[in-house]
């Protein structure tokens, strides 16, 4: 079975600045992948590297079976599309959600885009009231739902999600999470997430990726991150960071300063 | 929004406009508000529209021709009720001239803007979007054009084409579009590499349709904001090149030549130079205090985030 997703040995290189040193993963059809790490270790850029957004100087990213070259084209956005980090950069401030979502219905020719901007839009949980709104009239969730929106429309069998949900307050959070799993079931998408926090991860993710310095540091099941069964020493210590701050919490104080402990901890 | 407000107010700032042309409306209501708050940019506006009404209507306005004068009865004559501004050494109506000349001005000024801002906005875009040599090729050569003095470019390409209007207005609007390029490329610059304009990238969008649609709109409004302001300097170096004799010729009732005419008399008749300079001023003025309240009303980086 070809991989949805295979990448051998990336490269990226920002200004004789080594962001990416030879990552390697393969991806199967619906599988959701996760990568994780700390701030700088290159999680982002392997994303934007897949997007084409980003300078590749190594390797091969293979979707589908094909190699993709140094220019993406048509064929590869219409299977590829991407949710970005922070809802309140990623949509046009001079464009209503309509004109948004009209765009990549007009660039790849689709017919009947009335009836696709309507379902879109539904499917998110926004409903047709929100059609003509600018981006400044909306929420920080609801801007993410019409990113999301946005990127389903082209009908992608791969979503890119770049840390979808970090910018958004934590009750939102797990409704766009809700809103994700959902439409990966309904449409067996295959995801690859970005996020560094891994309650998130183990929620969503079947296999990730720690990744540090721009390279892998080792490759797990969601089951195993769980548990606590890492091999490498940098993942061990992730774990205990993520996890450090609640017992800090523990001896002293009640469980309502835990609870509030671990609320604070997914909001990173 | 209040609830006793009129319900056209409501529906044009409704949270949940039903279509694309309410949007639109609604959008352009709020700049309207932000604008109509600003008392000068009204007297500007204002200003504005009289010059415009004053260009269309100058047949009907304008109580004598503008270019025949009675040389036997009425050379240089004090402002009265018959001639309101006088008459200059020709035996003509300032008045009449003056409402003549503003079809000129606003001819200038028009075909400047329609000529100047594209080429600039145009060339900033692009320069700043591709980035690398075409970048460095298109603002070396804006920045040849911005070396140049504006009214001595101005002045050797009107002798290279010859004096007239026609070649006066082309002639300012080469030595005015290279602020414009850097303008729009300077707004290029800090939008290219947003997420959103990623986001179309990632959609499969040409870098042209990502210019012109995407990177072009958000560029506009600081551009509409400086051509406005500047207007006043184009209205100057126009009328500067017709006092220098380079730019409308006689009997074309333009106010710099009228001004470059009338300075033999300026001690002893003063309305002669005196009433076209009033005119240059007031117009100026206006173009000013409009560009003031636009830059306010338009400013991408108010009101909205």
């Amino acid at each position: 079975m070809t991989a949805a997703l295979a990448i051998d040995g990336l490269g990226v290189v920002y200004d004789h600045y080594h962001v990416l040193k030879g990552v390697s993963l393969r991806i199967e059809p619906g599988e959701s992948y996760g990568l994780v790490g700390e701030s700088g270790s290159g999680k982002s850029t392997l994303l934007r590297a897949i997007a084409g957004l980003a300078p590749v100087s190594a390797g091969t990213i293979t979707v589908d079976g094909e190699t993709l070259g140094p220019r993406r084209d048509k064929a590869f956005h219409r299977k590829v599309q991407m949710v970005f980090q922070d809802p309140y950069g990623s949509l046009h401030p001079r464009q209503t959600v309509d004109r948004l979502l009209l765009e990549p219905l007009a660039i790849h020719g689709f017919a009947n885009a009335e009836e696709r901007i309507v379902r879109a839009l539904d499917e998110v949980g926004l409903g047709s009231g929100f059609r003509f709104r600018y981006p400044h009239q909306l929420s920080g969730g609801q801007r993410q739902r019409v990113a999301i929106a946005r990127a389903l429309i082209l009908e992608p069998s791969i979503l890119l999600l770049d840390e979808p949900t970090s910018a958004l307050d934590a009750s939102v959070q797990a409704e766009v999470l809700n809103l994700l799993e959902e439409v990966r079931r309904t449409r067996s998408l295959t995801f690859l997430m970005v996020s560094h926090d891994l309650a998130i991860i183990t929620h969503l993710c079947g296999r990730l990726m720690v990744m540090h310095n721009g390279a892998e540091v080792e490759t797990l099941d969601a089951a195993s991150l769980a548990a606590g069964h890492v091999t490498q020493d940098y993942s061990r210590r992730l774990l205990a960071a993520s996890a450090g701050f609640v017992r800090t919490a523990e001896p002293a104080a009640g469980p309502t300063a835990g609870r509030f402990a671990s609320a604070g901890q997914r909001s990173i | 929004m209040s609830t006793t407000a009129q319900t056209r107010r409501e529906w044009l700032l409704s949270d949940r406009p039903q279509s694309r042309l309410q949007a639109k409306l609604g959008r352009a209501y709020v700049t309207w508000r932000r604008f109509s708050g600003n008392g000068l940019a009204l007297v500007g506006l204002g200003i504005i529209v009289a010059l415009v009404l004053v260009a269309i209507f100058a047949d009907l306005i304008a109580p004598y021709s503008p270019t025949i004068g009675d040389l036997k009865n009425a050379r240089l004559l004090p402002p009265s009720a018959t001639h309101w501004f006088g008459t200059d050494d020709l035996g003509r109506d300032i008045f009449s001239r003056i409402v003549h000349g503003s079809r000129l001005t606003l001819f200038v000024v028009i075909l400047v803007a329609v000529i100047a801002a594209p080429i600039g906005l145009l060339v900033g875009t692009v320069a700043g979007y591709a980035g690398g040599w075409i970048d460095a090729v298109l603002m070396r050569v804006t920045d040849i054009f911005l070396a140049f003095p504006k009214l001595i470019l101005a002045l050797a390409f009107v002798a290279a084409l010859g004096p007239g209007i026609e070649n006066a207005v082309i002639a300012i609007a080469i030595t005015s579009w290279p602020p414009y390029a850097r303008i729009a490329r300077a707004e290029t610059l800090t939008v290219r590499n947003s997420d959103y304009i990623a986001a179309v990238r990632l959609m499969g969008a040409s870098p042209m349709r990502i210019v012109l649609r995407h990177i072009m709109p958000l560029c506009l409004s600081s551009l509409i904001v400086r051509v406005t302001l500047d207007m006043a300097g184009i209205i100057l170096t126009a009328a500067g090149l017709g006092f220098l004799g380079l730019g409308a010729q006689p009997p074309l009732p333009e106010w710099g030549a009228m001004i470059a005419s009338g300075r033999r008399f300026i001690l002893d008749q003063w309305w002669v130079a005196g009433m076209p300079g009033i005119a240059i001023l007031v117009v100026s003025l206006g173009f000013n205090l409009l560009g003031d309240g636009l830059r306010d009303a338009l400013d991408p980086r108010s009101g909205e985030q």
